[in-house]
């Protein structure tokens, strides 16, 4: 690395004793202060994309790496003959397609409408209370909305019970699972997303507002020619980081709502590896299940950002 | 405008009806839960108010003992994160370093893709970490995200401030902890909040690297009281031992696992929107 570092530096015109270890010793300081930091990195984000391999080998801890029989891609072929590969796949495509369809408009509409209050004081009052739920822990989230949907006397069904009707099981059907999840995300979420789009809101010139009334336009009018148009490209930004942790999404809120009863159409890609991974030892095939994601994420993100610039939209990178 | 049309009134009304009714639902739930804690029975008002929840809690070992580790891991974790993060943002933001450009890529990367949570595992377990507290707070110690942030923030502290006091003399490890990070004082508390916040809420970690049940924070603890005592049934994949508990004693639970989050919601919110948004604006 040194080497090459020196070569693009000998090609600018340098002083003779601004040689390239001269520079570095003058920062030594600097590096000693990145050196936990660099080695963070290496150890906890590096090595592991080393250990991935495993995914084309027979792993086994007690030899690692260098011991374990390689085995090309036979982990990945197995998983792709699975029928439980289409379920993962389906489950997974489809949380995420319902939290870009319902969660992500719902977190730009709510900052609309809080943008239309006039009053200060309720507008502030309602940002305090609905950021709250975002603080909490998925545990808690879940936890509560346990105590409240359970058949054992949770008070929902309570309610569901008291008007007539049969008690629903919520927490234990495949009809519910999916109607709870994208619940909890917007309850716990939704408030908080609201920031970004309200500061871009913020920043829009109310010169342009002033204009577009002069020339008639009724608040409807305002909102679809002066409002969007202002924050469209942080709702492109957010809608790109959004794709990239498109089958991230949501695994540990997933995790916790999973159960016998509802694994049918909860099940994703994550909580697949920790199952069949961690609880059954199977290492290296889970192991190819994550890399098959992981290059699945990257694909996404840059995917999504080489859209965005196409039309015409700044990008992430 | 003074004149406004009925239309537009209508919508404002309705606007702050479904406003209201939001931020309601975003608090009812905790409300209903902190007031089942206080009471015999489950409800919005608590029927004959009773402490025997919390005094069950802090009697039983299982529960305060999940809280002092959460409480060790989140205060020494944050501190970690925190001076591990400020460190390396403070060497990233000079741009004369050689190797720098290249530096920040391998933190970008991390962004876009990552080993996994098996061969991670591995990792973890190869060094020594497994079932020690460390292994919730060293894994995880630098958030990618917050690291480039940081960085910007300290790369907008003019140079000039920086260059005069080594001019007059002053060591490297001088500029950064008297004059970088004092100035830098707002978005360090912002994130040493992100940092705290998601060490106390963390439980997949513990479950993953952590099998000592002594050793298991309040998150964990909370999830085997309430989500593994209704959900357990029948699943054939998670046969962990599961005591029952009242209804009151897991409002309890819930309430306890929360407050020190409630306790600094008022700075949280004025320093987490202000960081999210350094964020937006600058990253």
């Amino acid at each position: 690395m040194n080497q090459m570092e020196a070569q693009t530096e000998m090609a600018k015109p340098t002083k003779t004793r601004n040689t390239l270890a001269n520079r570095m010793w003058k920062v030594r300081w600097l590096y000693f202060f990145m050196a936990p930091g660099i080695a963070y990195f290496l150890i906890f984000k590096y090595y592991p994309m080393w250990g991935v391999l495993m995914a084309f080998q027979r792993y086994q801890p007690h030899v690692g790496l260098w011991g374990s029989q390689w085995v090309g891609l036979r982990h990945f072929r197995r998983f792709f003959s699975e029928p439980e590969f289409w379920m993962l796949l389906r489950n997974t495509l489809y949380i995420a397609a319902l939290d870009l369809v319902i969660y992500f408009p719902f977190t730009i509409i709510l900052a609309l409408l809080l943008n239309e209050v006039r009053s200060e004081i309720y507008k502030r009052t309602v940002q305090t209370l609905v950021y709250v739920p975002h603080f909490l822990s998925w545990v808690v989230v879940v936890g509560i909305c346990y105590l409240l949907f359970t058949t054992e006397g949770g008070v929902i069904n309570e309610i569901i019970a008291s008007l007539g009707f049969e008690k629903i099981n919520f927490l234990m059907s495949e009809r519910w699972f999916r109607p709870m999840i994208i619940g909890q995300i917007i309850w716990k979420d939704a408030g908080w997303g609201t920031i970004i789009f309200l500061a871009a809101l913020a920043g829009v010139d109310p010169n342009l507002y002033e204009a577009a009334r002069i020339d008639g336009a009724n608040r409807w009018r305002l909102l679809w020619h002066v409002t969007l148009p202002a924050i469209r490209s942080v709702i492109v930004i957010l809608l790109i980081l959004r794709m990239g942790n498109f089958l991230d999404l949501g695994f540990e809120q997933i995790f916790l709502m999973l159960n016998a009863l509802n694994r049918e159409v909860g099940e994703v890609f994550d909580t697949y590896v920790y199952r069949v991974g961690l609880q059954q030892g199977q290492f290296s095939y889970s192991a190819a299940v994550g890399l098959f994601k992981s290059v699945v994420g990257l694909i996404l993100v840059i995917g999504s950002n080489w859209i965005a610039k196409r039309f015409g939209e700044e990008g992430v990178y | 405008m003074l004149h406004r049309s009925f239309g537009s009134r209508v919508f404002d009304a309705a606007n702050i009806i479904f406003l209201s009714l939001f931020a309601l639902a975003a608090v009812l739930p905790f409300i209903y839960v902190i007031s089942s804690s206080f009471s015999v029975t489950a409800g919005l008002i608590p029927k004959k108010f009773t402490l025997e929840a919390y005094q069950y809690i802090f009697s039983a070992k299982t529960f305060y003992r999940s809280l002092l580790v959460s409480v060790y891991v989140t205060s020494v974790g944050t501190m970690i994160q925190l001076i591990l993060t400020s460190l390396m943002a403070y060497g990233l933001s000079y741009r004369h370093v050689p190797g720098r450009s290249m530096l920040l890529l391998m933190v970008v990367f991390t962004m876009l893709f990552s080993g996994g949570m098996i061969p991670t595992y591995f990792v973890v377990r190869s060094t020594g970490l497994l079932n020690t507290l460390w292994s919730l707070m060293i894994p995880n110690a630098i958030s990618a995200f917050n690291l480039i942030i940081l960085k910007n923030f300290f790369q907008s502290i003019p140079d000039e401030l920086k260059e005069s006091a080594k001019i007059d003399g002053a060591h490297e490890l001088v500029v950064l902890f008297r004059i970088v990070m004092p100035l830098s004082l707002p978005a360090l508390a912002a994130f040493g909040l992100f940092y705290a916040v998601g060490l106390w809420n963390q439980y997949f970690n513990a479950i993953m690297y952590i099998t000592d049940q002594t050793k298991y924070p309040v998150q964990v603890v909370l999830r085997q009281v309430i989500i593994l005592a209704y959900g357990n049934i029948g699943d054939s994949t998670d046969m962990e031992e599961v005591p029952y508990y009242g209804q009151s004693i897991r409002m309890a639970v819930i309430v306890v696992a929360t407050i020190p989050i409630m306790l600094v919601y008022p700075f949280l919110q004025k320093h987490f929107a202000k960081g999210v948004l350094l964020g937006s604006v600058k990253g």
